[in-house]
């Protein structure tokens, strides 16, 4: 051992300087005069503090303080009788007395009571406590139509609402699907016509237009200029019938019903001009291939121009009522916005487009019938919402008005349909009187007449977007595929976009200013 | 297109030697309409007969022969239909890509998916076709994409490139069976819940399978095999001599866009 340290020694020297050294035996015996000390070991252990319940004579060895006898009273009996104090505790005292079965014998009838005299007192009660019930939260499914008022036909939306939010929303369509494409896969290009004023029962005469346009690019034939500007004025006829009622119809969704009554009323004054031109109200198969069925009677223009002067007033009263209301600014502003890339992207056209600012109107950039010689503008909103679809389609009505009084300035003379028979039927005057007419008139109406093979895609604006027909021909009377493109397709398909994140009313105001119906949807 | 054709500066001389072979088939067109006599190739003024554009189809002409020079693998013929429409047909497997071009390609721009239609030939080996109308607002053009397929091969879904096309492919699926692979939501759309078969096949027919009718001692509409009182009529139209002795002479259903432009004089 002595050699060992010596050793170390040695090498202390080595390492360290003499005056490192004594700094370090300095050190060393200040820790061992503060610790190694007896002292020190002292005062590491304390006495335990104990509770009131075990004093300290528990714990006393002294056998003079364990009394033989202990002094019984009658009742309260006091701790100091019973345990006098004794000499304090020791703590190298290494004898530890406990309660051994002789002394707890001694004890068996004594009463135990805690001190003081809190346990006389009752507990403090806080009044009613409903206990907490286990609630799960749980989005709920609800079925909005098939037979709501508000959803413009028949739509089946299932909602997932949280209470009110809407956060998905997914349209069931096909209640009213009726197989009009296959229908007509098995008709004749005449009867095939019929179909399609059931498509679009609010403005019917614009889904003929689409499907004349493509019969007659395959037939390569061109309309005479009257039926020319019978069909512009027309379409837009069309177009006043479908956003009067679209917009009576928002507005009575929003709460407003003076403003349909109205409408309606010019909407009806409206059927009566189709009414006159082609002996029917709405489905009126007037606009066919090669023209129109028959020449517009005299007088019609005459009460057209009466009708469109005072029409615009009747605008500015819907206007006074509508456009400035608090209520519809309120429900309608901000409520379906969508910008002009995702309506690109999602397939919008019509208002539900230009109302995002994107100005893109068929009968301008590819102009059909007589529209090329028309003077009218494009009207475009900027915020895409509810509001600027509303204002989109008051603002087309006028131009509207303002289209059909060029027609009527401008009408000219001549054939309403084309002068090849092996097309259009002749006139039934013609067809009694001559045996070439007759026997035109039965092969059309029996056979019909045949298309040469192709295929086009016809659009034309109709008053909710872009109404194409994709025509294919085998060179047979009969159509071999008609595919039929509405817009209001693209658009309930844009509500599983809309919808989320607005409220249950907005949705209602949301189809409402998409102005869907569900004629041309299911087809 | 003024971009486009300054972009193909080159084949300016393709267009005026397109504009000459446009009068030709304007002759050919008036004699189509013509009555059974024959008449005069240079009566080409009648106001019946519509006027092909001669600048449309040459703007048509050079950018369908530029989808087909950019993706020659996909692109398997370029043609013209009903005058002045371009029609491009590819293979199954470029849908997504020759879509993708057309809609971000700077010289197209086809951003708006007008329609997505199905067609239905049983008598060939691919029976169905799948028609894309697509539409620039940019150039104000239209365009046609076609593609095949049959009744068990899946076509890519357009749903990445055109957000539209959704509910197109679910009516396709409804009507045709045609499978869509990738689609997020391909169900049925137009036809009753629990219906069978794909109705706008041609083999499927008119009327239908079953009938729907209220039974009084179920108390609940019942579906029954379809019980017809009456064989469904088929009418035949066709006539056994030629109608139109001028369809002879008729424009082509579809013109075939060459590949490469012909040579310059």
């Amino acid at each position: 051992m002595s050699g060992g340290t010596q050793g170390i020694r040695k090498l202390a020297d080595k390492l360290f300087t003499p005056n490192e050294i004594r700094r370090f035996q300095a050190y060393k015996n200040r820790l061992s005069e503060k610790y190694l000390t007896v002292e020190g070991l002292k005062s590491t252990f304390k006495r335990p503090d104990l509770g009131k319940l075990f004093n300290r004579r528990v714990f006393s060895s002294n056998k003079e303080d364990c009394p033989e006898e202990p002094k019984v009273k009658e009742c309260d009996p006091s701790w100091d009788e019973l345990y006098p104090p004794g000499p304090p505790y020791e703590p190298y005292d290494t004898h530890y007395w406990y309660p051994d079965p002789e002394f707890m014998n001694k004890q068996q009838y004594i009463v135990w009571y805690p001190e003081g005299d809190e346990w006389k007192k009752r507990p403090n009660f806080k009044g009613k406590q409903i206990p907490p019930v286990d609630r799960t939260f749980r989005t709920k499914l609800i079925n909005f139509g098939p037979a709501h008022p508000a959803a413009h036909g028949v739509l089946r939306m299932i909602l997932e609402l949280d209470n009110e939010t809407v956060l998905n929303a997914d349209p069931h369509i096909g209640l009213l699907h009726r197989g009009t494409e296959k229908l007509i896969e098995y008709k004749t290009y005449t009867q095939a016509l019929p179909y399609f004023d059931r498509l679009d029962y609010v403005s019917c005469m614009a889904n003929e237009l689409a499907y004349c346009l493509a019969v007659e690019k395959l037939l390569n034939v061109e309309v005479p200029r009257r039926a020319k500007y019978i069909r512009t004025m027309f379409s837009e006829i069309m177009r006043l019938t479908n956003h009067t009622m679209a917009i009576g119809s928002s507005v009575l969704d929003c709460g407003a019903i003076t403003p349909l009554f109205w409408l309606f009323e010019e909407r009806e004054k409206l059927y009566e001009f189709s009414e006159r031109a082609s002996g029917a109200r709405l489905h009126a198969a007037y606009i066919r291939p090669g023209g129109v069925a028959s020449d517009i009677p005299l007088g019609f223009l005459h009460d057209l121009y009466q009708f469109i002067n005072q029409f615009n007033e009747r605008l500015d009263e819907v206007e006074d009522v509508v456009t400035d209301n608090r209520i519809w600014r309120m429900r309608n502003i901000g409520i379906g916005v969508i910008s002009a890339h995702d309506a690109l992207n999602y397939g919008c056209t019509g208002p539900v487009l230009r109302a995002t600012g994107v100005k893109w109107d068929l009968r301008k950039q590819q102009p059909y019938d007589a529209y090329d010689e028309m003077d009218f503008d494009v009207v475009v909103g900027s915020n895409g919402d509810c509001y600027d679809r509303y204002l989109v389609r008051m603002r087309e009505m006028r131009e509207s008005v303002n289209i059909i009084k060029q027609c009527i300035d401008a009408m000219p003379p001549g054939e309403i349909k084309v002068d090849d028979l092996k097309i259009c039927p002749p006139q039934r005057s013609k067809m009694k009187e001559g045996m070439e007419d007759l026997i035109h008139h039965f092969k059309h109406f029996s056979q019909g007449f045949r298309v040469p093979p192709g295929q086009t895609y016809c659009a034309v604006e109709s008053p909710k977007g872009e109404f194409g027909a994709f025509l294919i021909s085998d060179g047979s009377s009969r159509p071999y595929r008609c595919k039929i493109r509405p817009a209001s397709y693209a658009h309930l398909a844009l509500m599983a976009k809309m919808a989320p994140a607005h409220l249950l009313a907005d949705v209602v105001a949301i189809i409402g200013s998409l102005d869907i119906v569900f004629g041309e949807i299911d087809r | 297109m003024a971009a486009l054709i300054r972009n193909l500066g080159a084949r300016a001389a393709v267009a005026a030697l397109s504009a000459k072979h446009v009068v030709p088939a304007a002759g050919s067109t008036a004699l189509r309409m013509a009555s059974t006599t024959p008449v005069e190739p240079k009566k080409a003024d009648k106001p019946t007969v519509r006027q092909p554009d001669a600048v449309a189809r040459s703007h048509l002409s050079d950018f369908g022969r530029y989808v087909a020079e950019c993706l020659p693998k996909y692109v398997q013929k370029v043609q013209l239909t009903a005058g002045d429409e371009l029609e491009v047909l590819i293979a199954p497997e470029g849908v997504v890509p020759v879509l993708q071009f057309l809609k971000d390609h700077h010289q197209a721009q086809f951003t708006n998916l007008v329609d997505i239609a199905g067609v239905d030939v049983p008598c060939r080996k691919n029976r169905f076709e799948v028609v894309y109308n697509l539409l620039s607002l940019r150039y104000n053009s239209r365009i046609r994409v076609k593609t095949y397929t049959d009744e068990l091969t899946p076509l890519d879904s357009a749903c990445e490139v055109h957000k539209a096309a959704n509910w197109y492919e679910r009516e396709i699926w409804d009507m045709y069976g045609v499978f869509f692979a990738n689609h997020p939501d391909l169900r049925r759309i137009l036809t009753d819940y629990g219906f069978e078969g794909h109705p706008q096949r041609r083999d499927f027919p008119l009327s239908g399978y079953v009938e729907l009718r209220y039974d009084d001692e179920k108390k609940r509409v019942v579906c029954e095999p379809l019980e017809l009182a009456q064989e469904f009529r088929k009418f035949d139209l066709s006539a056994p001599w030629e109608q139109f002795p001028n369809f002879r002479n008729a424009n082509p259903p579809a013109e075939v866009v060459p590949p490469q432009a012909p040579a310059k004089k």
